[in-house]
């Protein structure tokens, strides 16, 4: 039976939008040709029932060639969950910024969770969360880390046929500056003097917003070594605010580690008080 | 368990839907005691971590609130900061949003109907069991889902999260000629969007009825999307449409629509003046049929939805994908006009001064009115965020139209139902309503209930 044969797949999801498990289904053109090469045997948003007629639930029981995991880690069940995961799949891949580095979420590891469920729930009692929401490698050895937020669709395929050749996937870790020059846009910061944190961010998008006359907001993540100090400078000197600079950076990828550096940013329980508005 | 009597039915994790959430049935002695709707994802706090940001901010961080409606968070984000700023932004601007907005539209729908509610329709687990006997249909549906995600890449830079949406209008505006491929590109999903209609209408639709109250926007002379004024149809109306629709200004929003939580959900449950309430497509048809585009209105006749213009409404949420359908078309032909008749702005922005104030907007997401209220400082800084989904909106809705089906499915004659039979009539009532579940933004781990 040929469906034997094709390598599994299993897509999982913790704390996140959906949208980089959707990257899957945006991938129309090869949707259903992946399907003859590989067996979607675990995916929530598209199928109600495993290959293997499973019932589903939110944790198979595998084994499964390929696990892809989006989102982060926000609650003690997730911490369970990902264990089991990882021990059911051969091949573990994290896609996107929630699941690499915690995602916007982990805006809660600056903050005082307790008033943030008080803000939000009118009976916090029922909300049982982590004080922080980390990524999947806080918990369990990973085989490759797929940034953005969200995931760019040729990557995403370039990381499945890779999988299925048996070879790394080739993602290259350059900043998004390497690749304005190959999209041939002209530098938005030294044309016009607009912010853009390129020079520190992880490349993957094709250096979008540069096109678009926007500065980089760094929604890929921090490159491997960002030289932040004189990045730090650099957005001040083109009219970053102070505090638009620590904006920047605690946005979609907070909690990375390389952001640290960054004045102010590692410090915890420093922001704002939460909302103060009448309980719900 | 037995076929009879009392018995408590799980699921743990419902399939082809967006985001967490499960389901809970209770029934003692024949009659269902409870059916509800387990919202369990992770609270995320949107909301709480909002305050504090700049005016800025509210388009890109809400947008993560959904990965599969992200422009309606961007849409509703802009309008509300800009209505505290005091300022609208219109002519080729509001345009170009409603164009975005179309490609979300276009993008979104397909998906749901063709990728997550069609397979209910043949008994299959996926569309792509779905597709080895409906190949052409489901391809049907992902080159429609296409033209959708085109547009938003080519205006919105990204079909996910888009990057090019600014407080005011867009970092850029794209020159005519950049938009001619995507005409042709609609013009094909055109005539696919009424195949699909045609495809849809000929389903085998079981009987339903949600007779509850229907809340969308509404602006006379348009089908509303991202403009007009929420509106509420009476329940039980139905065949003097017009007249029995209400007014409910954006502003006195939150006094009518009150959360509540539930220990069951993550999600805050909504009800309008007391009542459950359905937003989403049957609720915008039931207001806004009469204004859809002409080859729309055209395809909703011939489709059997009855003719909006003279107050028919669909109240079958089985029927739901028809209506989807007929809003992709009128997604397609208006995104279409926009696109033919398109004159670039002179700035693609308008400044947006931050001022000592609150704001508040609503528009239509795919699956229903989305409410945003923000208030700042004088600098711009949020103190307060506010954040009613259509998801939360619609689960107490959803949990009734549940308990009805599977009530009537007890009472029903023929063989007792079996738990697997149940759960499949369950499923299928929830993902009628297309829920999606990361939008019910603020979130949680789930209670579990022991029945
Ligand atoms: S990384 Fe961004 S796009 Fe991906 S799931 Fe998280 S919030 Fe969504
Ligand atoms: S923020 Fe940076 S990494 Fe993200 S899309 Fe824009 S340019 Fe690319």
């Amino acid at each position: 039976m040929d469906s034997d044969v094709r390598p599994s797949l299993a897509v999982w999801t913790f704390a996140s939008c959906d949208g980089c498990q959707l990257t899957l289904l945006d991938c129309e053109d090869e949707l259903l040709p992946l399907t003859g090469r590989l067996r979607i045997a675990h995916f929530l948003e598209m199928s109600t029932a495993e290959d293997s007629q499973e019932p589903a639930t939110l944790a198979g029981t595998g084994p499964y060639d390929l696990s892809l995991v989006e989102g982060s880690v926000t609650t003690a069940e997730d911490v369970q969950r990902i264990h089991h995961i990882r021990r059911i799949s051969r091949r573990l891949v994290t896609i996107g910024a929630c699941a690499t580095a915690g995602g916007v979420q982990a805006l809660r590891n600056f903050a005082d969770v307790e008033a943030f469920r008080a803000a939000v729930y009118a009976s916090p009692e029922y909300i049982a969360t982590l004080d922080t929401s980390t990524p999947i490698s806080t918990h369990v050895p990973v085989d490759f880390e797929l940034r953005g937020c969200p995931i760019d669709r040729g990557q995403l395929l370039e990381v499945i046929t890779a999988f299925l050749a048996g070879r790394r996937p080739n993602i290259s870790g350059h900043s998004v500056c390497f690749e304005c020059k190959r999209r041939g846009t002209t530098c938005i910061t030294v044309a016009h003097g607009t912010p853009c944190l390129g020079p520190v961010t992880h490349a993957g998008c094709g250096a979008l917003c540069p096109a678009y006359g926007r500065g980089c907001y760094g929604c890929f993540g921090p490159v491997a070594q960002p030289n932040l100090e004189s990045m730090v400078s650099q957005l001040r000197h083109d009219g970053m605010s102070e505090r638009d600079v620590l904006r920047v950076f605690r946005t979609f990828n907070a909690a990375s580690p390389e952001y640290a550096p960054v004045p102010g940013l590692a410090a915890q329980g420093s922001t704002e008080p939460p909302a103060e508005e009448e309980p719900r | 368990m037995s076929h009879r009597g009392s018995r408590v039915l799980r699921l743990d994790a419902l399939a082809r839907v967006e985001g967490e959430a499960g389901l809970h049935l209770t029934v003692h002695d024949g009659t269902v005691a409870e059916a509800r709707l387990r919202i369990y994802e992770p609270p995320r706090f949107f909301e709480a971590f909002l305050v504090g940001r700049g005016h800025g901010e509210p388009p890109d961080i809400t947008s993560r609130i959904c990965g599969i409606c992200p422009v309606a968070y961007q849409m509703t984000a802009c309008q509300a900061v800009e209505r505290a700023c005091g300022v609208t932004v219109g002519g080729p601007l509001a345009e170009l949003r409603r164009l975005l907005y179309y490609g979300e539209w276009i993008e979104s729908q397909s998906l749901h109907i063709h990728l997550l509610h069609a397979p209910d329709f043949f008994g299959h687990p996926s569309a792509v069991e779905l597709a080895r006997d409906q190949r052409g249909a489901v391809e049907r549906g992902l080159r429609i889902k296409q033209a959708g995600n085109a547009i938003m890449e080519q205006l919105g830079g990204r079909a996910i999260h888009p990057i090019n949406v600014r407080i005011g209008g867009f970092y850029r505006a794209p020159a005519p000629a950049e938009l001619v491929p995507l005409a042709e590109r609609l013009r094909r999903a055109h005539d696919d969007a009424l195949e699909t209609v045609r495809w849809v209408s000929g389903f085998d639709f079981p009987d339903a009825a949600y007779d509850g109250p229907l809340l969308a926007m509404r602006d006379p002379g348009r089908y509303a999307i991202d403009s007009g004024t929420p509106a509420v149809m009476a329940a039980g109306a139905g065949s003097n449409g017009a007249t029995s629709v209400g007014a409910l200004p954006v502003e006195e929003f939150e006094h009518h629509v009150v959360e509540r939580q539930v220990p069951h959900s993550t999600a805050l449950v909504s009800e309008l003046d007391g009542h459950h309430y359905l937003t989403g497509s049957l609720a915008r048809y039931a207001i806004s049929g009469q204004w859809l585009h002409p080859s729309a209105l055209e395809a909703a006749r011939e489709a059997g939805l009855g003719d909006p213009a003279t107050g028919a409404v669909c109240r079958n949420p089985f029927r739901s994908i028809i209506v989807r359908a007929v809003e992709v078309a009128h997604a397609v032909a208006e995104a279409l006009r926009i696109i033919d008749a398109y004159e670039p702005p002179s700035r693609p922005y308008v400044e947006v001064p931050p001022r000592s104030a609150t704001g508040c907007a609503a528009t239509e997401a795919p699956r229903g009115l989305l409410y945003h209220r923000y208030a700042m400082d004088a600098d711009g800084t949020l103190t307060l965020a506010r954040i009613v989904p259509p998801t939360a909106q619609n689960q107490a809705a959803i949990e009734d139209d549940l308990r009805r089906q599977v009530q009537s499915r007890l009472d029903g004659p023929g063989e007792p139902a079996d738990d697997e039979e149940l759960t499949a009539l369950c499923e299928r009532a929830v993902r009628n309503h297309d829920p999606c579940i990361s939008c019910s933004a603020h979130f949680l781990d789930l209670t579990v209930e022991r029945g």
